[in-house]
């Protein structure tokens, strides 16, 4: 068993906001997620998360606010556009598609935010470090 | 409000609140009205808007026009009047909606006047005082500069023909409401008297159906605010008018505002009978000898869990709202969005409920979603003193962190246009680049994202700058990782 490195990119308004709103309520949960802060989920270029992959990620997260939430009114839309597509090239560059995991938090879902944050972490944990694949 | 001739919850008088409103409008020396005219186009942004307008002919000389009402009482052509009087009234080929419309110049409704289908006539033309008919009269273009722009475009009845099983346009004495709010009126067609279809009897049993078109999966999912104080005022109203026995067949009574619910209460002693169901069938076609030449509403009620057939002279369909039939295009004219049943979105549903996602463009009264005429004219109010602080700060304030094009490296792919939430990005045509409009942009980095061929860089959100950080986030994990610790 070992301790996977993910990075989390998540958007200022919602799930950023998310994040404090578990840190608040004190909830507890896995110590294995580094976040970048982004003003919109929309900024997230597929380059960015290719390069935490490079630099040796085992995971990457992408949370911004619900569909219809975005506080730039669509900026999430492409994200929900984007990502998949950028799974699928995951997949054909042979890297595990479930590294990347792409979800919504509102601000006020912080045990929503734990949650998710302790399963994908779990789920990592679960698969081969990604040091390990990449050799 | 000016088809209306009572407002709920006080009854008063609606043309005694508005008209002097529309006079003092249209008198005040900062305001210039354009009425029968359409935007075109609008160009810019927030304290530098380009808005190109049809004004279309009206074949008045509004220079001349003393709006005396001559041509309105010589031309011969009678029309019926679909939009302001429901469909249920009269009014002349040359014509203001009503008599006290403002601006008080009338137009020619061209597809109707003898004159453009016949070429003759003109007695409109013969008779004006000040000779200010002008039938050569051609559409003109104008463009205006203005700092901020309101819109406030209203909403259209929800078409009850939609609903067969209500019989509208079928059935003679179904009424919409806003033909009863028409012949309510004492300006109206019947001088404010209650009549069934043929305009000489007066019902003496009235049923009103509440939800039309409302709070129904088939038609639209919202509840339309307004339909169930307008149709207890109607319930009044008849009673006063007629002495008829009104029925109201509601799913469930919403009065919710000032003085609304004391309304309801007071109809209720009224003797008005409430019928908690929702309406399966209108219809004509008789059981039994006491329902013979009525129209019958078949409705369960619920309340005793009984369906029931009551025979009825007239019935009225509280028609819900609906968003105006061109919002989506007037929306994308003014940069700004709908929602899916084609209301327009506010910047924030609590924070911001009146202005939109473009900077200088701000919405009020019911093109944004249905409401009453206080939360109307609240609305309107605060638009315009949004708009009036933005001119007295005589600055605006942006964002700090806006997207910036690479014009080196950018190729022109026109990609970003389409992804910026706030048409930030114009297209330069002479160099064949993108380039931001720091005023409108909001920094939301969708553009970053999108960019091929990485020419745009959100400040504060470098590529540079995130990867810095991520590659310092990995650099802590990886060392807590060499020491045993926790990666924390």
């Amino acid at each position: 068993m070992y301790e996977p490195k993910i990075i989390g990119f998540l958007c200022n308004w919602c799930s950023y906001r998310g994040a404090d709103t578990a840190g608040m309520a004190r909830l507890k949960y896995a110590t294995n997620v580094k976040v970048v802060r982004v003003p919109c989920s929309g900024r997230i270029s597929p380059e960015l998360v290719l390069r935490t992959f490079r630099e040796g990620a085992d995971g990457v997260m992408v949370l911004g606010c619900h569909i219809g939430d975005c506080h730039y009114g669509t900026g999430n839309h492409r994200t929900a556009k984007r990502m998949p597509i950028l799974k699928k090239l995951l997949e054909y560059n042979g890297i595990d598609p479930e590294r990347l995991y792409i979800n919504w938090v509102s601000a006020a879902e912080g045990e929503k935010f734990a949650t998710v944050i302790d399963e994908f972490t779990d789920k990592i944990r679960a698969m081969t470090p990604f040091e390990e694949v990449m050799k | 409000m000016a088809q209306f001739d009572k407002t709920f919850p006080t009854l008063d008088c609606s043309a005694c609140i508005l008209t002097p409103k529309m006079f003092n409008v249209g008198n005040h020396k900062n305001v210039t009205m354009l009425t029968w005219s359409e935007v075109e186009k609008v160009d810019g942004y927030i304290g530098n808007f380009t808005v190109t307008i049809r004004k279309k002919a009206r074949f008045v000389n509004e220079e001349l026009c003393t709006g005396c009402g001559v041509c309105q009482e010589k031309c011969p052509k009678k029309v019926i009047d679909d939009v302001f009087e429901a469909g249920i009234g009269y009014r002349k080929a040359v014509y203001t909606p009503f008599p006290q419309a403002v601006p008080k110049y009338p137009v020619i409704d061209k597809e109707n006047c003898t004159f453009f289908l016949k070429g003759t006539c003109k007695a409109c033309q013969k008779f004006c005082p000040r000779d200010s008919i002008d039938f050569d009269q051609q559409d003109e273009i104008i463009t205006v500069k203005v700092g901020n722009i309101i819109l406030s475009t209203g909403w259209d009845l929800f078409d009850a023909r939609q609903i067969p099983q209500y019989g509208y346009g079928s059935l003679p004495n179904v009424f919409t409401s806003l033909e009863f709010e028409r012949m309510t009126n004492a300006a109206g067609p019947t001088s404010g008297k209650v009549y069934l279809r043929d305009g000489v009897t007066v019902p003496k049993s009235v049923a009103i159906i509440h939800c039309v078109g409302s709070r129904d999966r088939n038609y639209n999912n919202y509840c339309s605010a307004i339909c169930c104080m307008q149709s207890l005022k109607f319930a009044h109203l008849v009673g006063e008018k007629t002495g008829a026995e009104v029925f109201e067949c509601y799913i469930d009574m919403r009065t919710p505002a000032k003085a609304y619910d004391e309304f309801y209460q007071r109809i209720m002693k009224e003797g008005v009978h409430f019928i908690r169901g929702k309406v399966a069938e209108i219809t004509d076609a008789a059981r039994t000898p006491e329902e013979e030449g009525k129209t019958i509403v078949q409705v369960e009620d619920t309340l005793i869990g009984k369906q029931r057939r009551i025979p009825v002279d007239m019935v009225i369909l509280s028609a819900g709202l609906e968003p105006r039939h061109d919002a989506k295009q007037v929306a994308i004219k003014f940069g700004i969005s709908c929602s899916i049943d084609g209301w327009f979105i506010e910047k924030h549903p609590k924070l911001d409920p009146v202005a939109t996602m473009t900077d200088g463009v701000f919405v009020a009264g019911a093109c944004q979603g249905p409401k009453d005429i206080p939360a109307s004219v609240a609305q309107g109010a605060a638009a315009a003193a949004r708009v009036l602080s933005i001119i007295g700060q005589g600055e605006i304030e942006i964002e700090a962190a806006t997207s910036v094009v690479n014009e080196e490296t950018c190729v022109g792919c026109k990609e970003c246009i389409s992804t910026c939430p706030y048409t930030a990005i114009e297209f330069l045509e002479d160099t064949k680049k993108a380039h931001v409009i720091e005023a409108l942009c909001k920094g939301c980095g969708t553009c970053v994202g999108a960019c091929l061929s990485k020419s745009i860089s959100l400040k504060h959100f470098t590529d540079e700058q995130l990867v810095a950080e991520m590659i310092g986030a990995m650099r802590t994990m990886t060392l807590f990782e060499a020491q045993g610790q926790e990666v924390a």
